[in-house]
């Protein structure tokens, strides 16, 4: 099936530019809502990796480890926003 | 047939999370970024996750898949209003053409209170003095 591979091949070349590009804000930043904002699209990013390496290699098991992602991804960004709203020490303003 | 739509599914999920990207990269201020990255980036990352669900055409890989897309659908979201909220209070500038902050006047960043709480609630110091009564 030369199709999927291609599209897999494109997939990953796609994901990777988006990847930098979101990397560009993350360290431009100006503020720290912002790296938060960036370090959620990146772990969506990351979901969407999986996803596609779970087509190429053909293992289905990739899909928990997407799950988990998708789970600690939330937390992270309730932390991050809690973090903020109480106050907590920070160096970019 | 099954390959096709599984391409066309990841090469549209992974466009619409190069546009979130391009989004964040490009938008003025942190409201206008989460606006492109929370919707096109949960369109994208479910789509994708669709496109397994679509390959591997098996009832427990669909679940998982299905799963996925709801918990991203449930959680964006609330994510993003945390974010959007926490933002606001920090005080990040808003972008200059905005025409819309009916919080604007109205919140004291000092105390952490809105206009309309402080009106029903006691101040600090009325409370100190019924404390000392």
């Amino acid at each position: 099936m030369p199709i999927l591979d291609w599209a897999v091949n494109a997939t990953f070349v796609i994901l990777s530019l988006a990847l930098v590009i979101i990397f560009i804000r993350l360290i431009k930043g100006p503020s720290l809502p912002d790296r938060v904002v960036a370090l959620e699209l990146i772990a969506s990013l990351t979901v969407g990796f999986i996803a596609t390496h779970a087509v190429a290699t053909g293992m289905a098991n990739f899909l928990d480890v997407a799950v988990v992602l998708a789970l600690t991804a939330f937390l992270a960004a309730v932390g991050f926003a809690r973090y903020l709203e109480k106050g907590g020490y920070r160096s970019d303003d | 047939m099954i390959e096709w739509i599984t391409a066309l599914l990841l090469l549209l999920g992974s466009l619409l999370m190069l546009l979130a990207a391009l989004g964040a990269l490009r938008m003025p201020d942190l409201l206008t970024r989460m606006h492109a990255t929370t919707k096109a980036g949960a369109l994208g990352g479910g789509t994708m996750v669709v496109a397994v669900a679509v390959f591997f055409d098996d009832g427990a890989v669909t679940a998982r898949a299905l799963a996925i897309v709801a918990f991203i659908i449930l959680t964006a979201p609330v994510a993003a209003h945390l974010i959007g909220r926490a933002g606001y209070f920090v005080g990040i500038p808003l972008w200059e053409g905005t025409l819309k902050d009916e919080l604007k006047g109205r919140y004291d960043p000092e105390t952490h209170t809105l206009a309309s709480e402080e009106a029903k609630r006691p101040t600090p110091t009325e409370e100190r003095k019924h404390d000392r009564d």
